[in-house]
């Protein structure tokens, strides 16, 4: 009767295969084919770009409050794109570069960011749930979505996104035991970016990992640097064969940082440092992979000058679109749809009563 | 005196409670460093320290569950949940034992904690950031539910709330906290609470109103005095529950017509209670339908639509118009 350790079927593992000085790990280099390296790069940097014009808008209050994504790029990215078509995404709200990778056209965004519901339309066929800005609420439904796959006996799987803020909550923990109790095709994707608004990640969890609290629910948890688009890669393509394969759900924590605002009503200077931000700059996932690229014979100097006017034009583009949405005169009594599949006859009377007083409002600003 | 905002005048509050009481302790999110998404903590930490200004982890439920404990031990935990729409989480832990834990144990534990939340629209939020649930927690047997419609009523609203012997849910309209300024006095000043208002005298006709929505109201007596006539009699409600319906009643037996107007959808709000009460108590002095002006019974809009949704100064006159003419 001895006291012993207890043998834990799984270990913590931490993964980087090109670090922040460019530095790759021949023997873990994933094999990824070049078509998707190419896009993986033009969508970090698409990304950037589109983080940094719509921080301008939502400035110039042509749009309104709105999180950023700066620094995230490689840790949605690197993730996302292991995914089928088929396969579904559950994202939180800092996501927006996984759901582009899936499909969701870029003005979207801009419409929803700028107060009309139509930014959440998801599209026919896109298996994405649209954006959970309650944190830590919408891990369940991708187990559940994953329970459903197992119930239709389908080899798809299902990825979900979410914060260390999140971590804390109880339905994240809720979501990791059901996964792990009935063995769900999920794929949990931390986006650890060391900042909840002004609290720290330290004060979320004593815990030396969050990865490491797969372990308690009986899944396998790995760390990875989350600023190395190869290594988010690289583990999240084993989770999702794992998950596909029926061998169950994994928790991946990648290790990144928040590089600007939570959201644009935010001041990150009460409670960080500048010295802090500017280590972290250092480690900005898109120049070690665009070095990484380029080493590879896969990028010039001149692609990318001419990837950036690609890039800007494309973002003008959706800009434009959602612009000329947003400026001609939506009818305001659309609030009324999507209430119910059917207008229930309170709600038509409803819907009525706001007909007559937006129209004696109308009337009202003639007279003034 | 000196002239505040909302915010000003709710810091006023916690300062001086915690200045007076060293059981009072703030807990949430971001309330700490930050001071708060809307600085309504804005450098009680400084003051008093992180023991008893606690940034907690992201977990509304936590926040709850936890105050419980110490309202049990004999503190005094005031928390904020960051917006009312992340408020659910709490629910459980509020209906299930705060709401309860004094019946349960036949009154020998009591639960004085105190929910902040900013709630309700009009300032181009996002998803969750714009809602009025006050409902919910007025549902809720055992809570109380506070909606201060100034910088002085808040300020004198909260003090009450702390030290308030059972929990108490105090909605903060955030479209009201930084909107205007009055004169709050420096000197302790507090309010009861289950008391409503009586705001404005006035003979024709009750409108019966709380929280941001007093603003518009108080434009369209206004209005209605200038271009009609009009004299309405102004009712602030305050506290939304425990609802004390006797203002209401004699100012209505006495005007004959009323208005309720709440940001909060219609169905089962607060209107319905009051229009109950109404029927109950002064049906025979009634002489014209009582007309609710409300929200719709919808998912809140994103900003683009939300003047469409929200009650306005038109609204309520010709609410009051229509009631006047039968």
């Amino acid at each position: 009767m001895p006291r012993s350790e207890i043998e834990l079927p799984y270990r913590i593992e931490y993964l980087s295969i090109l670090d922040e000085n460019g530095n790759l790990d021949k023997e873990l280099e994933p094999d990824i084919p070049d078509d998707i390296l190419v896009k993986l790069h033009r969508e970090m940097l698409s990304g950037r770009r589109f983080d940094e014009r719509m921080l301008n808008l939502q400035r110039q209050g042509r749009i309104g409050t709105f999180p950023p994504i700066k620094g995230q790029e490689a840790s949605q990215l690197g993730a996302v794109a292991t995914l089928k078509n088929s396969d579904w995404m559950v994202p939180a709200f800092r996501e927006a570069l996984a759901e582009f990778w899936r499909g969701k056209p870029r003005e979207n965004f801009i419409l929803f960011y700028g107060g009309y519901d139509e930014g959440g339309a998801v599209e026919e066929g896109r298996n994405d749930l649209p954006v959970a800005i309650p944190v830590g609420s919408q891990m369940l439904h991708a187990v559940g979505i994953g329970m459903g796959i197992q119930y239709r006996r389908k080899d798809d799987v299902v990825m979900t996104f979410f914060g260390d803020g999140a971590t804390s909550e109880g339905d994240f923990h809720e979501a990791l035991n059901f996964a792990g109790v009935f063995q769900a095709p999920v794929i949990f994707i931390c986006q650890n970016n060391q900042w909840a608004i002004s609290v720290p990640r330290s004060r979320q969890t004593h815990a030396k990992t969050l990865a490491q609290k797969a372990l308690a629910h009986g899944l396998p948890g790995i760390q990875v640097d989350g600023n190395d688009v190869l290594a988010v890669y690289a583990a999240a393509r084993e989770a999702v064969e794992r998950a596909r394969t029926g061998k169950g759900p994994t928790l991946i924590e990648c290790f990144t940082y928040r590089m600007s605002l939570h959201t644009t009503a935010d001041d990150p200077k009460k409670y960080r440092s500048e010295d802090e931000v500017k280590e972290w700059e250092k480690r900005d996932p898109i120049p070690r992979f665009q070095a990484y690229l380029t080493q590879k014979g896969l990028l010039t100097d001149e692609v990318v000058e001419q990837l950036e006017a690609d890039i800007a034009q494309e973002i003008q583009g959706a800009i434009d679109r959602a612009e000329k949405l947003m400026a001609r005169e939506v009818d305001p009594l659309d609030m009324f749809n999507h209430t119910f599949a059917e207008l229930p006859p309170s709600l038509i009377l409803q819907r009525q009563e706001a007909e007559l007083d937006l129209s004696l409002r109308k009337e009202e600003d003639r007279h003034d | 005196m000196t002239k505040m905002t909302m915010v000003e005048a709710l810091n006023l509050a916690m300062r001086q409670e915690m200045e007076k009481d060293d059981r009072v302790i703030i807990l949430g999110e971001d309330v700490g460093v930050d001071g708060g998404v809307f600085r309504v903590t804005d450098s009680l930490i400084s003051t008093f320290g992180e023991q008893r200004v606690v940034d907690t982890p992201l977990a509304e439920s936590g926040i709850i569950g936890t105050s419980i404990g110490m309202a049990v031990y004999g503190l005094r935990p005031v928390c904020e949940i960051q917006f009312s729409g992340f408020s659910y989480y709490i629910f459980h832990q509020l209906e299930a034992h705060a709401a309860r834990l004094r019946h349960r144990s036949q009154g020998r534990f009591h639960v004085p904690l105190v929910v902040r939340t900013p709630c309700g629209g009009g300032v181009r939020a996002l998803e969750h950031h714009s809602e009025s649930r006050e409902a919910y927690y007025a549902h809720t047997p055992g809570v109380k539910m506070v909606i201060p419609s100034g910088p002085r009523n808040a300020r004198a609203l909260l003090v009450s709330a702390i030290r308030d012997p059972d929990p108490v849910v105090f909605f903060e309209p955030k479209a009201l906290y930084r909107a205007f300024r009055e004169e709050v006095p420096e000197e302790e000043e507090s309010m009861p609470l289950g008391q409503p208002q009586l705001v404005r005298e006035g003979d024709d006709v009750t409108i019966i109103s709380y929280g941001a929505m007093m603003v518009p109201v108080l434009e369209a007596a206004d209005s209605l005095k200038e271009k009609d006539g009009i004299v309405a009699e102004i009712i602030d409600l305050l506290t939304i529950s425990p609802l004390d319906d006797t203002l209401i009643a004699s100012s209505v037996q006495k005007t004959g017509r009323a208005v309720v107007v709440h940001e909060a959808p219609r169905s089962f709000g607060p209107g319905a209670e009051l229009v109950a009460r109404l029927v109950e108590k002064s049906f025979y002095y009634l002489e014209a339908p009582v007309k609710r002006v409300t929200g719709y019974d919808i998912v809140y809009p994103l900003f683009a639509r939300e003047k469409a949704y929200m009650p306005d100064t038109g609204k309520i006159v010709q609410a009051v118009k229509e009631t006047l003419e039968v």
